[in-house]
């Protein structure tokens, strides 16, 4: 087994294929964090007061709060008055309207990433709401989809236009006092993204954004908040990529979910931050706070994501089945190598009757990595016939590595019906000796055994995210996949 | 097409090869008997590239390159085919999807198109019946939930589909019943051909009986200690390997 470890541990050591930093003029608030900071972020965004008023409340309850302890990760502590809490790429004081009035640099940074905007537009029907920094800077197919009156806009667009929408629905998911690093993105958050979906609709493509962290330092708060009325479907799709850096940048992002009555929200995430070097320097630290309400009946809540990047990932993307006959499900992919930590898992919360929720976890251990599986599953006392299916599935590559998995489980109601499994395995040189004796190279057998092990998860990604992640996951293994 | 010359191995610092010495031609097929522990499957895996298999002298020449020098996957692109043994279940990995990458891998090392999957599917369809499998276990994961008749067929139908230059059998007879032996010799006799050389290691004879050998050698020891026609196998099946193992018993066994 040495020897299999050995060679796993040679294929694994790859560069990171997206480090590179774009010379753009940012425009950014000096570093540290008061009361004046939110006021300044706040006017430059030209919001309306009650966002003021929520984000001071929010920051400050934050001041009352301590950093959370539970995690099986560790760092050195974050200084808060160190970071920038704000800065936008300067393209125009009004930002672009079409992508010709976008910085040709900035393009150009999105093509090294293989995702060109134009080619998108053209091509897979995506709209994409791209995020670069702090501001959105290019929206396509905004009209198409305001025809079914569906609005899709960053975040700070919501805020100007659709103010009602933003005061019913903010922070009614994950309120401010919800968790540390939640208080402070309800404090200083920058952008996001904002899609409604109204009464009936079916959104007719998937919805994309590609976030992206550049200038140095900067701490990326992002918010992003799906509405789902009755009967409406829309499925979401979130990619990042992050350029080298030398300093730990801290994001901590809220995603917000509603689903009303028969609604259908499916969000799935492709997250390739810059993880380190070998030593763990320089990675991105990704505190996310993700949440999906079922307020209807039937409604339904997927969250699929891979996860490749970030030197630590912290991030539990939960379902409150709130109404009778909801479904949660949680599709996972987590993936550490070199010195990367992760703890993510999620939470299933089951109020009303017949709710189901569904749980598959692949965890990934790779060089030094650290894989966490932290999952609650509550049934509470009036979740009559409540159902709940957990799979734990963790794969080690080498023998410096470890998995962890940490499920918790309370169960009030005993019509409830919970079940979890989970397993431990190795690649052994069998599998890969097999695949070698059929002529394939060492590292696509790697990659073909990783990516079989991920099946149950990849088969929920949308198709053009699918062969995304694969990908992905074979530079994050090998530098490539055959 | 093969030459083995002196061939010496070692596991783990065990000495289990002690000169192995072998002439295997196009079109020939070579049984190669044995007790247990003999070295045979050890041959094998040392042709095929294993690791941990330590070679320890003489040497191997194959299609007059030298086999020892190439790397395990550059073998099998050379048209080195080993069916396991044990094969191993790769879940999540379907069986189709495999041959598939298999193949291609193969085919551009020969500097050939790859297949698309609509001319790959004509191709292994056309294969499948050779060895009377399913279609259905194409679609599922390599070898998951396999009998241990369906992985002795799949190795075969990954032969059949691979078109080695030089095919080694691993005790591919061994755990199958009648049934399954019988559609696995004869999908290994439908490969039989002028281009093509087999060897098949065996500890039984039975499997003879449904394909013929050319040569049987009787491995003993980490060396051939005998080598003869079919009638060798015969004889075996008869005796028992102790008359060669220990000649000087070797009068009343």
């Amino acid at each position: 087994m040495a020897t299999a470890d050995q060679k796993i541990d040679a294929l694994i050591k790859r560069d990171y294929q997206a480090g590179f930093v774009t010379e753009l003029e940012a425009d950014a608030v000096p570093a540290g964090l008061d009361e004046g900071t939110i006021r300044v972020i706040s006017a430059k965004k030209n919001e309306p007061a009650f966002m003021l008023a929520w984000r001071l409340r929010a920051y400050r309850h934050w001041l009352t709060m301590t950093t959370p302890q539970w995690a099986h990760v560790h760092y050195p502590p974050i200084d808060y008055q160190d970071i920038v809490y704000y800065s936008a790429p300067k393209s125009g004081k009004d930002g672009p309207t079409s992508l010709d009035e976008v910085d040709p640099k900035l393009l150009e940074t999105y093509e090294k990433l293989g995702i060109p905007l134009k080619e998108q537009e053209m091509l897979a029907g995506v709209a994409v709401d791209a995020v670069f920094d702090s501001v959105s800077v290019a929206t396509t197919f905004k009209e198409k989809l305001g025809e079914l009156g569906i609005v899709f806009c960053s975040f700070s667009e919501a805020v100007r236009e659709h103010p009602a929408l933003v005061e019913q629905y903010l922070g009614s998911v994950v309120p401010h006092t919800d968790n540390f690093y939640a208080a402070l993105n309800s404090a200083v958050f920058s952008d996001g993204s904002f899609v409604y979906v109204p009464k009936g609709v079916r959104c007719p493509m998937e919805l994309s954004t590609y976030f992206r962290i550049n200038a140095s330092n900067t701490g990326q708060f992002e918010r992003t908040l799906i509405i789902a009325e009755e009967g409406a479907y829309v499925s979401y799709l979130e990619g990042c990529t992050a350029p080298m850096r030398d300093e730990n940048q801290l994001h901590a992002a809220v995603v917000e979910l509603v689903a009303l009555k028969d609604a259908q929200i499916k969000y799935s995430t492709v997250q390739n931050w810059y993880p380190g070097d070998e030593e763990g320097r320089g990675g991105i630290y990704n505190f996310v706070t993700k949440r999906g309400a079922c307020r209807g009946a039937n409604a339904k809540i997927s969250w699929t994501q891979v996860e490749t990047g970030s030197a630590i990932t912290w991030k539990y993307p939960s379902v409150i089945l709130e109404a009778d006959n909801s479904v949660g499900e949680f599709y996972s992919v987590a993936l550490t190598n070199n010195r990367q930590q992760a703890d993510t898992g999620t939470k299933m919360v089951h109020i009303g009757s017949n709710t189901r929720s569904t749980i598959i976890s692949k965890g990934i251990s790779a060089g030094r990595g650290q894989n966490t599986y932290r999952g609650l599953v509550k049934i509470l006392k009036g979740a009559e016939n409540a159902r709940n299916y957990t799979q734990c599935d963790s794969l080690l590559m080498g023998d410096q590595c470890g998995a962890h998995t940490f499920p918790y489980i309370e169960v009030k109601n005993p019509t409830a019906k919970v079940e979890h499994e989970a397993t431990t395995s190795k690649i052994s040189e069998d599998q890969l000796f097999y695949l070698i004796q059929r002529g394939l190279s060492a590292e696509d057998a790697v990659s073909m055994i990783v990516n079989g092990f991920c099946k149950a998860v990849f088969k929920e990604l949308p198709m053009e995210f699918a062969v995304e992640a694969q990908k992905l996951l074979g530079i994050s293994l090998e530098g490539a996949v055959g | 097409m093969l030459s083995i010359r002196n061939l010496q191995a070692s596991v783990n610092d065990e000495p289990i090869l002690k000169g192995i010495d072998l002439e295997v031609n196009a079109g020939e097929v070579h049984a190669i008997m044995g007790p247990n522990g003999s070295g045979k499957s050890t041959l094998a895996n040392v042709l095929a590239g294993r690791e941990n298999y330590t070679v320890t002298g003489g040497e191997v020449i194959y299609q007059g390159k030298d086999l020892l020098a190439l790397a395990p996957e550059d073998r099998a692109r050379e048209g080195v085919f080993l069916a396991f043994q044990y094969p191993v279940e790769i879940p999540g990995v379907s069986n189709i999807y495999l041959l598939k990458a298999a193949l291609n891998a193969i085919r551009k090392h020969r500097g050939e198109p790859e297949l698309d999957a609509i001319d790959f599917l004509e191709l292994v369809k056309g294969k499948i019946a050779l060895v009377e499998m399913r279609e259905e276990l194409l679609y599922r994961s390599v070898n998951e939930g396999f009998s241990g008749g369906e992985k002795k067929r799949n190795e075969i139908l990954q032969m059949a589909v691979l078109e080695p230059r030089l095919a080694i059998l691993d005790e591919t007879d061994s755990g199958l019943d009648i049934d399954a032996l019988q559609a696995v010799a004869s999908g290994v006799n439908a490969l039989r051909s002028q281009e093509r050389a087999i060897i098949l290691v065996t500890h039984y004879q039975r499997l003879l009986n449904y394909i013929e050998p050319d040569h049987v050698h009787v491995l003993a020891e980490g060396r051939i200690m005998k080598s003869g026609d079919k009638g060798l196998a015969h004889e075996l099946e008869r005796q028992g390997y102790g008359w060669i193992t220990q000649p000087a018993a070797g009068t009343s066994p």
